[in-house]
């Protein structure tokens, strides 16, 4: 979104060619400096990188990721042991041996197939569980903010105490009410995360509430909504996203935390964390089984966090560059 | 001062009741009633009728809050639904384990994260910079769980022919028995005396301390390394991070100018004038990081076999043993508001702004 489409539709009009001509906006300056940056670099390469597996898996799979090689015939499965470990014919691996890039996992499944098809799994997680928290998180922080007296502080105090739990704790225990399963993991993590977003809603909504522009709005009679939808919010939006940026990192370790421990995504399911949890007994026999998975999740979390930190100093006018 | 600590406990009272509320509201509203959760399929309306009866749990939902208010007050956390024992009784036994191993991974986080961040700060753009950098980056992005498994792999297989070799266990190796302090000493002990005691004992490396077991305690720190320094990753990342942000911040302040103009060793300017300003965040900063500990010891304790609060907290919700769940989840997030006071009123000292505003 940009700052232009702040502005009610007829006002564009107005100042057409003065927003044509203007050199730059924020939000251009701000990806000018992400992209200056090395460290925003590196993360957006690897989350590049993570929506191209996500969205090709199909093609990148070499097997079925769910299917275990035992009810396959004979002469295709020949040779293919459990928790084999990486076979790639070009790098010396014996030609006997089927190929397996990231060998086999305990049910006699090609593990590299798993993997890429558990890239969109981290995405989907990441993406719905922080969408999930925006939605509500900005709803009670602008009502909050918006009404302000008692209705303020029953929602403000309601957050401090989901705060008050160290958020795995919380949804642990929120997951053991509603039953593992992945849909209820991330309801769990998205409720736990509600209270940092409605809480940077909340102060943006005080901190303009009061600006003469809304009051200006005010006195031309222009409705609730409108002035929260259309003068409050787009000032929450920066912190939002740098929130939710970083908030991203947090759900898919919560998430994968939460499918080690069986709670979450379960077996056959090709989620990264869980395929750690089924395999980790196996580390001292079978190291690749938790190796990969581990590898994978903590790119994925470096990916969001880089581009988290590296957007924040690129969001902030105040930093001198 | 006296007035900010009395307003903190004031507003730290309905947050601890909010707690109290959402973890009784939470196991309410688990599906089953406790009767038929603690005795699984021989549960039958002749048996459970008394049981809810007894426990007053055919009481309305309101009165059921008051009465479960009542015994928390009475420090009585209920029965295990599956071992029969006070819930209170367990935490004796698994929340020191939980805390020595956050001791040590605090301690780790501490003794690294703040020399990197230093050097970090000090030698600022350089490659000492980017790499602590990068080690700050990637061990906060690391899960625990795979970081633990990892170190095990590492230190028990890998190197298992040298003499880096560590336990991939955070038990005590089989035979080595350290008994508790009134044991050590023939004290003749009970009651609330007797339960400290206990609950100091089952620190290992401590309790190995007190009663000068040299032996038993080189055992006890040697299966605390990997499990301390897989915790305490992540909050070694964190405190790394803000050290180097936080003296970058001061080491750009006029008097810093002033004093490296007076002549001064760039030494004593970075840890005596620099440092000791830079230090207020990240007191703050390692204070907060309690609560990814307690989290993380969850993950730890499971994977080391270490019989803390976190692995009994899995096991009660494998076990569906509710009572448990709700016993140390509670204490659990009182413990963390409790040490969140801490660093607040702390922070306050420190800093005399904090306590004017």
């Amino acid at each position: 979104m940009t700052t232009d489409n702040v502005l009610p539709p007829d006002e564009v009009v107005a100042f057409d060619g003065a927003f044509r001509h203007r050199p730059s906006s924020l939000w251009r300056d701000a990806f000018r400096h992400l992209f200056r940056k090395r460290s925003a670099i590196v993360g957006m390469t690897l989350l590049g990188i993570l929506v191209f597996v996500a969205l090709f898996h199909t093609v990148l799979a070499t097997h079925d990721p769910s299917i275990p090689m035992l009810d396959i015939p004979e002469e295709v499965a020949a040779g293919v042991k459990k928790r084999m470990p990486p076979c790639v014919h070009i790098l010396g691996c014996s030609e006997d041996t089927p190929q397996h890039i990231l060998g086999t996992d305990g049910n006699l499944r090609d593990f590299y197939s798993r993997m890429v098809y558990g890239a969109q799994w981290s995405l989907i997680i990441g993406f719905t569980t922080v969408g999930f928290a925006i939605v509500l998180g900005t709803l009670a922080g602008a009502v909050a903010g918006y009404a302000g007296g008692w209705l303020d502080n029953l929602i403000m105090r309601l957050m401090d105490v989901v705060l008050a739990f160290p958020s795995l704790i919380l949804s642990i225990a929120i997951v053991t009410v509603l039953g593992p399963g992945l849909i209820n993991a991330l309801l769990a993590i998205g409720i736990v995360s509600i209270p940092v977003y409605a809480r940077i809603v909340r102060a943006s909504v005080l901190s303009v509430k009061e600006a003469d522009y809304v009051t200006a709005d005010r006195a031309l009679g222009v409705g609730r909504f409108r002035i929260l939808f259309h003068r409050i919010l787009p000032n929450a939006l920066t912190p939002l996203i740098v929130a939710g940026t970083l908030g991203i990192a947090t759900a898919i370790l919560d998430a994968a935390a939460l499918s080690f421990l069986g709670l979450g995504a379960q077996p056959p399911m090709p989620e990264w964390g869980s395929m750690l949890g089924a395999e980790r007994n196996q580390v001292f026999t079978a190291p690749h089984l938790v190796f990969f998975p581990g590898v994978a999740i903590m790119l994925t979390v470096l990916s969001f966090n880089l581009l988290g930190d590296g957007m924040r100093d690129a969001l902030d006018p105040r930093l001198n560059r | 001062m006296t007035g900010y600590i009395a307003r903190r406990l004031l507003l730290a009272i309905p947050v601890l009741l909010g707690i109290v509320f959402v973890v009784f509201t939470l196991v309410r509203l688990i599906p089953g009633d406790p009767c038929r959760a603690a005795l699984g399929e021989r549960a039958t309306d002749e048996i459970c009728e008394p049981y809810l009866e007894r426990r007053g749990l055919n009481e309305p939902i309101p009165v059921q809050f008051v009465l479960y208010l009542r015994e928390l007050l009475r420090g009585d956390l209920g029965d295990s639904y599956r071992q029969g024992r006070p819930v209170t009784q367990m935490l004796v036994e698994r929340l020191p384990v939980t805390l020595q191993l956050s001791l040590f991974a605090l301690l780790f986080a501490v003794a690294v994260g703040i020399p990197l961040g230093i050097m970090s700060a000090n030698w600022h753009n350089s490659s000492v910079d980017v790499g602590t950098m990068v080690v700050a980056n990637v061990g906060v992005s690391m899960p625990v769980f795979w970081l633990g498994l990892m170190l095990q792999y590492v230190f028990a297989i890998l190197l298992k022919d040298t003499p880096l070799k560590l336990p991939p266990s955070g038990t005590l190796q089989a035979g080595v028995i350290i008994p508790p302090l009134y044991e050590t000493y023939g004290w003749q002990v009970s009651g609330a005396l007797k339960t400290t005691l206990d609950f100091l004992s089952n620190m290992h490396a401590l309790n190995a301390l007190l009663s000068l077991d040299f032996k038993g305690m080189a055992d006890a720190l040697r299966h605390l390394i990997l499990p301390a320094v897989a915790l305490g990753t992540i909050p070694m990342a964190i405190i790394a991070r803000m050290t180097r942000s936080s003296l970058l911040e001061v080491l750009g302040l006029d008097y810093i100018r002033t004093a490296r103009s007076k002549g001064l060793k760039e030494w004593t300017v970075i840890m005596r004038h620099g440092l000791r300003n830079a230090m207020l965040p990240v007191v703050t900063i390692i204070g907060l990081q309690f609560g990814i500990l307690l989290a993380g010891a969850v993950l730890t304790e499971t994977i080391f076999n270490l019989s803390g609060v976190g692995r009994a907290l899995y096991e009660a919700i494998t076990a569906r043993d509710y009572r448990v769940v709700e016993g140390f989840t509670l204490v659990i997030a009182v413990l963390f508001v409790v040490i969140n006071l801490i660093v607040d009123v702390s922070y306050a000292y420190l800093d005399p702004r904090v306590r004017l505003q």
